[in-house]
């Protein structure tokens, strides 16, 4: 057998498993998406966008993603540089800080609505102190704000880890020698972080940040445990289309248009961190 | 000026001590190589001056300040890396102008040093591009450019040739040498590569399992080594050492010789000669000749003394063979001793 054709074929069936089971499901739902009863139209897109929810889900889909993800991103770089630094225990931290990523994300929304519950840990905690005489109703539907800052408290707790450990990774790939020379010509700590370590970062960041707002468009059982309907979000707009209103048309165009939307985004960062090739390390 | 003073110094990694107790003093400008086998600690001496590296005791002075304590960018060194470190993700232009900048000098100040020392160092034509743009001998330029950039009091390197292919390190070397002899620093240059040392400094300064053996100028280290290790790690091939018994006071045996020598309580000493500083024929060592190599200008022939190995260089017109008994007479100015228990010079 020819070597150059081995590795091709080695991938064919992880390509016709992903052509079975991924291209052609998608294919029928972009087809139901831009067609009712069989003819072709776009309706599907019209209902799914005068409905009155529609500009709230997709607002608070991007403002969860816009405030999240970059808090994120620079809670992930901080622990990644701390544990980086460590010369002892470092898996031992990695593995505490990655605690949250074996938990599915319908389990975290619990774990937060136990704290932030009526009779939660929170409120418990706040009239123990004295601090309040009757139990606070934090997630009430006339507290959105507390809702909202809640959900992104539990992203913030739930997915920072997976940033981290990109960027562990990506920092192990940088040579020491690069930060001794910074040192020595003069550059202070954080200029070393600015100018050595986030340059040189930037292939782990790519990947980090387009995973993580890829997540963060696909927030959805988070949602749904602390904020029920009260905080709309586009995923759970796709799901009340799909199975309270029975409609599959446009819970299809729905989910085609969250796959927009990421496609968008991961283009978009894929050009904007872009490394040239000749200053790859 | 910018005298450097290394004042005990010593590391321990754990348990083990990569440096004992060093002290070297360097004047202002002078060229200092730090010469000695791989794994001797010359890397962890200048990291310890550069403030790369903490030592477990002693001290660090330079231009008269005690520096133990600050940070490397507040000792007014530049460091050459021997892997290079030209940083990928900036060019050439960028990658000089790195310590410049980190200084906040005003853009003009900084395009005129980036300009001079990229032409000085014949790199002018490279600035737009990046590290991986480069070969292996082009970012070791760009890597000296970027020190000599910060005109800074001391410039440290540590084995800077030693990736480059043979021809290319010849070059550089005496390149170097130009340029650093101009630019009025203080140097410490790192290498095991004696002819590198011997070439470039004003004083060698030999280390040997963590302690400096010797510091003086290249033709003392070669011609008066101050212990029985500097004389068989310099010079290709080594000196060559001939156990010597007492025949009287001041006078020693050596095979079969008898030669004046120090005087000395001991009744065994060593008796030392480089290759080059016997002549065949009269009285001399009895050597029975195994292996005669010409190699042009002259000839090296590997013979047995007192069954000990023996290395001479004779001229290429000295008519040996394999097996022939000759006599190598000594130069007597030339002879050291040396104490087999101190392995000091006696
Ligand atoms: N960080 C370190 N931890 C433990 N041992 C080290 C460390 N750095 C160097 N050493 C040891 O110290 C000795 C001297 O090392 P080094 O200064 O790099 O030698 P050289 O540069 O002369 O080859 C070596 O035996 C080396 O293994
Ligand atoms: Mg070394």
């Amino acid at each position: 057998m020819h070597g150059k054709a081995l590795p091709y074929l080695l991938l064919m069936p992880a390509t016709l498993f992903l052509c079975i089971f991924f291209l052609y499901p998608f294919a029928l739902v972009a087809f139901e998406a831009v067609s009712r009863d069989g003819a072709f139209t776009l309706d599907n897109f019209r209902t799914m966008a005068g409905s009155w929810k529609f500009p709230v889900t997709v607002r608070n889909t991007l403002l969860l993603a816009a405030i999240v993800v970059p808090i994120q991103l620079v809670m992930a770089l901080l622990m990644a540089s701390v544990v980086s630094r460590l010369e002892t225990g470092r898996s031992a931290a990695l593995y505490v800080f990655a605690i949250p990523l074996g938990i599915s994300d319908l389990a975290a929304g619990m774990i937060w609505l136990a704290i932030f519950d009526q009779s939660g840990f929170l409120n418990t905690l706040l009239s123990s102190l004295g601090v309040v005489d009757r139990p606070v109703m934090f997630l009430g539907y006339q507290s959105k704000l507390t809702i909202f800052i809640a959900v992104a408290l539990a992203e913030i707790w739930r997915a920072t880890a997976i940033m981290m450990v990109i960027l562990v990774a990506g920092m192990g790939l940088i040579p020491k020698e690069y930060y001794e020379a910074a040192e020595v010509f003069g550059a202070s700590p954080w200029q070393r972080f600015r100018r050595i370590t986030l340059p040189l970062l930037r292939p782990s960041l790519q990947t980090a940040i387009i995973l993580r707002v890829i997540l963060a468009f696909e927030v959805f059982a988070v949602v749904a445990a602390l904020g029920g309907t009260n905080l709309p979000v586009l995923m759970g707009e796709t799901y009340n289309w799909q199975f309270t209103l029975q409609d599959r048309n446009v819970a299809a165009a729905s989910a085609l248009l969250i796959l927009a939307i990421s496609i968008g985004f991961t283009l978009f960062f894929l050009r904007v961190l872009r490394v040239p090739k000749e200053a790859r390390i | 000026m910018a005298e450097i003073a290394i004042k005990g110094v010593a590391k321990r990694f754990g348990g083990f001590t990569a440096l004992h107790q060093v002290d070297l003093t360097i004047s202002d400008q002078e060229f200092v190589v730090l010469l000695g086998a791989s794994g001797c600690g010359k890397t962890t001496l200048l990291r310890i001056v550069a403030g790369l590296e903490r030592s477990s005791q002693g001290e660090v002075w330079i231009g008269g300040r005690r520096v133990d304590h600050l940070p490397p960018r507040e000792r007014g060194i530049a460091m050459v890396f021997q892997n290079y470190a030209v940083f990928p993700h900036l060019t050439v232009f960028e990658n000089i102008a790195f310590g410049l900048r980190m200084k906040k000098l005003p853009q003009q100040e900084v395009e005129r040093r980036v300009n001079r020392t990229a032409e000085l160092m014949h790199i002018e034509q490279l600035l737009k591009r990046y590290s991986g743009q480069l070969s292996g001998g082009q970012r070791q330029r760009v890597a000296v450019a970027r020190a000599l950039a910060m005109e800074p009091d001391v410039i440290l390197m540590d084995e800077p040739l030693s990736n480059l292919d043979a021809l290319l390190r010849l070059e550089m070397r005496a390149e170097l040498k130009g340029v650093l002899a101009a630019s009025k620093t203080t140097t410490i240059y790192v290498t095991h590569d004696q002819v590198e040392a011997m070439s470039l400094a004003d004083r060698i300064a030999v280390m040997h399992q963590g302690r400096i053996v010797q510091a003086a100028s290249p033709v003392e280290v070669y011609r008066n080594p101050a212990a029985r290790f500097v004389g068989s790690f310099i010079g290709n091939p080594p000196m060559n050492f001939i156990p010597a018994a007492k025949a009287a006071n001041g006078s020693w045996t050596v095979a079969g010789l008898t030669l004046s020598g120090p005087k000395s309580d001991k009744p065994r000493i060593e008796f030392a000669i480089r290759p080059e500083d016997v002549d065949a024929g009269g009285e001399g060592l009895r050597a029975t000749v195994h292996v005669i190599e010409p190699l042009g200008p002259h000839t090296l022939v590997t013979c047995d003394v007192e069954g000990g190995l023996f290395r001479a260089i004779l001229d290429s017109n000295a008519s040996v063979q394999v097996g022939d008994d000759l006599r190598l007479a000594p130069k007597p100015d030339r002879i050291r001793w040396f104490d087999p228990e101190t392995t000091n010079a006696l």
